[in-house]
């Protein structure tokens, strides 16, 4: 404070890191910028290690042969499916209580992502039950409440999708998302009970005991792929909505000027 | 809370209800017609209806409820009248709590007291006839609240009806299972007590949690 009209300080046009520097649209909007990219290759090489891990190196399961291999990919997109739901309830969360725009705009990034690994984890796990149950779908707690969690998303979306104005659309779906993140665990002990209740088919996944250690790190490093992925499409996406709501400031115009001249 | 404000909105509700005795009785017809096309559409079998009327029952209960829900604020909200009871210190959980009070009364209450017929039809055995009243009896109230959340979210927006459904049934999932649980485990020889305990103790959830929702979501809309 004591410098501030120093020529020193006025030179300086980096802005002092805080924790509230990247709220500002304009400087995420930057960092979103390097990251974004940043974490695509990360993805990339995580996910051909992976896979080479998963295809060529990891042995071929006792019971189930090959058909098993599906977990690489089944498991990672079950897991972020869930994560990715507490997280956008995150953001929606901190964007209620801070009224911080951004926080809203990771919400609404990191939707439509958490609902394509919804997506994904239903459709792996429809693929490998079919060769290991011998049906696409059975009734099952896991896949109940994963289905659920998947309307949960198209709920999410739907509503801010159709509600015009901006800050009403994000408050709206703050509210429902976490309306959404406290009825999750109720809405899967009563799918879990259920389904003990109706003795519903008795299929469950063979429990890994002896997974091969090749097997894990091949998962894990998919799921670090999945990971590094979904930061790389939340950080573009959400560089688009700021473009699309910030259209009109001097930054993005200067912005635009100057993409559109290079 | 505001009490004068809760008891005027309820009261108004129900006086406006009776007005138009008609629309009022709409989301019974509903119910019925719904829950008689399952015999048409799964076929005569006694067996198969018994089997599976607590479920219909249940869920016609809920597509009733939500299909009645897009008017609950709408005309207050079209004409301001809204915005001005939202004025009021301590309205919006007042007006909140009223609304989804007088939901129940005018659509909730009268599919309560005809579900045992309904069950009739099905042919469920006597012995779950009170069991289902008691269930539905706990349940619809949870409806009318979650409904009243989507209800003020969608508010004022052109595919609302659609919107409610959506964002309401995966939230009253828990609601289904243990109302149309309590049913079926009688037919098991099971006790339906752990499910209607349940299904209070979702009841006591949603009094206490969905009102303050749904004047969030009021204020959101009205802003």
């Amino acid at each position: 404070m004591h410098a501030v009209n120093s020529p020193a300080t006025l030179t300086a046009v980096r802005p002092r890191l805080t924790w509230f520097t990247f709220a500002s649209p304009a400087n995420f909007y930057r960092l979103a910028g390097v990251l974004g990219p940043v974490c695509g290759l990360v993805a990339a090489a995580f996910a051909v290690a992976g896979l080479w891990m998963g295809f060529f190196v990891a042995p071929s399961d006792a019971v189930q042969g090959e058909v098993y291999r599906i977990i690489f990919i089944h498991v990672p997109a079950a897991w972020l499916s869930m994560l990715l739901y507490v997280a956008m309830a995150f953001w929606a969360a901190l964007g209620w209580f801070l009224n911080a725009r951004m926080a809203f705009i990771f919400a609404r990034a990191i939707a439509p992502t958490g609902a394509l690994f919804t997506v994904l984890a239903l459709w792996t796990g429809s693929l490998w039950g079919r060769p290991t149950w011998g049906t696409w779908w059975v009734w099952d707690a896991r896949l109940t409440s994963e289905l659920i969690l998947l309307f949960l998303y198209l709920g999410y979306m739907a509503l801010v999708a159709a509600i015009d104005d901006t800050r009403r659309a994000d408050k709206a779906g703050a509210l429902l998302a976490i309306v959404g993140v406290v009825n999750v665990p109720v809405i899967y002990f009563s799918v879990v009970w259920w389904n003990t209740l109706h003795q519903g088919s008795s299929l469950t996944m063979g429990k890994e005991q002896h997974m091969a250690s090749t097997m894990l790190v091949a998962m894990l490093l998919l799921t670090l792929a999945c990971w590094a992925y979904a930061f790389a499409v939340v950080f573009v996406r959400a560089q688009a909505i700021v473009l699309e709501r910030e259209g009109d400031t001097a930054w993005a115009r200067a912005l635009v000027a100057a993409s559109n001249q290079g | 809370m505001n009490g004068a404000v809760f008891a005027a909105v309820y009261q108004r509700d129900l006086r406006l209800a009776w007005r138009r005795r008609t629309e009022a009785l709409l989301p019974l017809a509903f119910f019925l017609v719904a829950a008689s096309l399952f015999p048409l559409g799964v076929g005569p079998d006694p067996q198969v209806l018994k089997l599976i009327a607590p479920g219909v029952v249940w869920v016609c209960a809920l597509l009733a409820a939500m299909l009645s829900m897009p008017p609950l604020f709408a005309a207050d909200h079209a004409d301001g009248s809204l915005e001005q009871l939202l004025l009021a210190p301590g309205a919006g959980l007042a007006v909140a709590a009223a609304k989804a009070a007088a939901h129940w009364t005018i659509s909730g209450a009268p599919l309560v007291v005809c579900a045992p017929l309904l069950g009739l039809l099905l042919g469920l055995p006597s012995a779950e006839l009170p069991v289902l009243f008691v269930s539905l009896l706990l349940g619809t109230p949870i409806l009318s609240l979650l409904g009243g959340v989507g209800a003020a979210l969608t508010l004022g927006l052109r595919s609302a009806g659609m919107l409610i459904v959506l964002i309401v049934l995966p939230l009253a999932v828990p609601a289904l299972i243990f109302g149309a649980g309590a049913a079926t485990a009688v037919d098991a020889g099971q006790s339906p007590s752990p499910h209607l305990s349940l299904l209070g103790a979702l009841l006591i959830a949603c009094l206490v949690g969905a009102p303050p929702a749904t004047a969030a979501a009021l204020r959101i809309a009205v802003e």
